[in-house]
């Protein structure tokens, strides 16, 4: 953690995709695309299917390459750590539940794996025995407003998908990040579920300083949650700062385009024409 | 035992296209009986559009299968009526089902429907053969795109689209396809399974002004939307029925349900909605408290009685009665008869 407080800095990244074997031809992933995210800080990505949101996640995870750009977490380059030291700062929530976890297991290894990821990490100077293992998963899924006897040993089919998105924050939270990516976290679950993820998130970043990448296509969801918000369209950020400014005063005409397409509840659309 | 009556098409006395009393349907298996739909009457009337809400895991999808009469594996039917235009579902044979009923005055739209198309076929093919199972009659690709062009024009939607493969549609337009052609034989009623749910906002939109134009259009009389997106429900259906644990809470207008919500059930799940107003930022938001209950063991009485704020005795022990009032119907004992 530096003085000035930034955990991560985009520098003007940009990817892009090759497709075909012989007859290459390239798409754009995304383009240029720089910011800062300050500790504790929410930071929303907000932009259609296909508009480059998780390119830019995938990236900042290290999943994919850059085609041109730097990364640096903590004033550092992303690609000078190891992996294991990088994802013990930066850890993901992933926008489908169903497919993040192991269906054989239960419940109870993913979050026990974390404990692996800390102690290698730290080339074993925090050592954590089964029963502190259990201890601080107990104390976690409390905090996190579940119950652990009801959760723990259970199979994912038996757990829903909202529960399912809380377990793997519960991990990321055992892990201690300084950057959590989140990655369209709420869209499998529904409207309840959804403000309790939401909130919960937003306990974090108070909590524990954690600064957040939050990723959605829901408008209302990112003005509800981020301190900054960064609308994308084609690859590239059209429109960026305060939630309250880029919501309700659009300068861009897709950002306006894309708040006229939000249903409200009190106010119907007019189709008359 | 068949009843056979389904032969005297019921007159269409109250113009009703859809009537369901008392419906049942649990799923069986290795788990245990599961009250997926438990006691759930309802009318649909003709031009009216009604939209189902509720929490995951609430029914409203094990609703919309019983009515179609042909349930997914694992779920029964256990008791009540379903009558389409006259045509008591469950009790026809199931030849007169699939020719009579679906498809001519009845379509069911699934969830994720956009996958159902066939990935190695073109539109006009999977569309061919829909039509050859439908009329009986062989059809040529060429031919069967002549004959939704016009449908598919009607519906804003180009018929260069009938010759193109799944993949190279959009996501937004692959539903609005699936929709098109579940209607081509303008059936009574539609049923749509969470239309918008896998959509970005700005194909919501497109969805939400089509399945408007279908029905303005006098292509179908009457849609049910299920959805737990309530704000897209709010622009698209006259009348909203909010569930939870197998049973209604709540039916009544839509403007009047929202703005003035009588159940405590509903009264949480709009207050827990992310509407995109300016107020919501500095709000601190409350999701229900507790979680649905497991419908193998349903709470007795009341099913919201766990976590309703306004809890008595008499929720613990017994099923509340319906209220109607005001062409508005609640099932709570805060509003007795």
């Amino acid at each position: 953690m530096n003085k000035t407080g930034v955990v991560l800095e985009v520098d003007n990244i940009t990817r892009y995709y090759t497709l075909g074997y012989i007859f290459t031809r390239q798409v754009l992933g995304a383009e240029n695309v720089s910011f800062n995210l300050h500790r504790g800080e929410i930071l929303s990505l907000v932009g259609e299917s296909g508009s480059g949101k998780s390119t830019v996640a995938n990236m900042i995870l290290r999943l994919i390459k850059p085609t041109s750009g730097k990364i640096y977490l903590d004033d550092r380059d992303a690609y000078s750590y190891s992996e294991v030291d990088y994802w013990r700062r930066v850890q993901v929530v992933f926008q489908d539940p169903y497919s993040t976890f192991n269906y054989f297991y239960t419940v109870d290894k993913p979050l026990m794996d974390a404990f692996n990821l800390i102690e290698k990490a730290s080339w074993g100077k925090e050592r954590f025995s089964q029963a502190e293992r259990r201890e601080i998963i107990m104390a976690t899924l409390e905090k996190m407003g579940m119950n652990p006897d009801e959760i723990l040993g259970r199979y994912p089919h038996q757990t829903s998908g909202g529960q399912m998105q809380r377990l793997l924050i519960a991990r990321s939270l055992i892990i201690g990040p300084h950057l959590l990516v989140a990655d369209e976290p709420t869209s499998m679950t529904d409207a309840s579920t959804r403000v309790a993820i939401l909130n919960e998130l937003l306990r974090l970043r108070q909590e524990k300083g954690m600064a957040v990448l939050f990723i959605t296509h829901d408008v209302a969801q990112a003005y509800y949650i981020s301190d900054k918000t960064a609308v994308m369209k084609d690859g590239r950020i059209v429109e960026t700062g305060a939630p309250k400014k880029v919501f309700f005063e659009p300068e861009h005409s897709y950002t306006k385009k894309l708040i006229a397409s939000v249903p409200k509840l009190h106010e119907k659309w007019d189709f008359s024409q | 035992m068949v009843n056979t009556s389904w032969v005297q098409k019921l007159a269409d006395k109250n113009q009703q296209v859809l009537k369901v009393v008392d419906l049942k349907g649990y799923y069986r298996g290795a788990f245990g009986v599961v009250l997926g739909v438990d006691g759930v009457s309802v009318r649909v009337a003709e031009k009216e559009s009604l939209g189902l809400a509720g929490e995951s895991g609430c029914g409203k999808s094990t609703f919309a299968e019983l009515i179609t009469g042909t349930p997914v594996p694992g779920l029964h039917y256990e008791g009540g009526t379903v009558e389409v235009e006259g045509y008591d579902v469950w009790h026809i044979p199931p030849e007169v089902l699939r020719k009579e009923v679906k498809c001519k005055r009845m379509s069911y739209v699934p969830q994720a429907a956009l996958n159902s198309l066939n990935p190695i076929k073109r539109l006009k093919e999977f569309v061919a053969d829909m039509l050859r199972e439908r009329t009986g009659q062989k059809y040529s690709p060429d031919q069967a795109r002549e004959m939704l062009a016009d449908h598919f024009q009607r519906l804003n939607l180009e018929k260069r689209v009938l010759d193109l493969y799944p993949h190279e549609l959009s996501g937004g337009m692959k539903q609005r396809a699936v929709i098109a052609i579940s209607t081509c034989a303008n059936p009574s009623l539609l049923i749509v399974d969470e239309p918008t749910s896998s959509l970005d906002v700005s194909s919501q939109r497109d969805m939400v002004k089509m399945l408007i134009d279908i029905q303005r259009g006098g292509i179908i009389k009457s849609m049910i939307t299920v959805s737990h997106d309530l704000a897209m429900l709010r622009q698209l259906c006259d009348r909203i029925a909010i569930m939870y644990a197998g049973r209604f809470m709540e039916a009544g207008k839509m403007d009047e349900v929202v703005s003035n919500p009588w159940h405590p059930y509903t009264r949480l799940l709009l207050a827990s909605l992310l509407p995109l107003e300016e107020w919501i930022k500095d709000q601190n938001l409350k999701s229900i408290p507790g979680r649905h209950p497991d419908l193998r063991y349903p709470p007795p009485g009341c099913r919201f009685h766990p976590r309703c704020p306004e809890c008595t005795d008499e929720c613990r022990s017994d099923r509340p009665p319906i209220t109607k009032k005001d062409g508005r119907q609640v099932s709570c004992w805060l509003y007795p008869r």
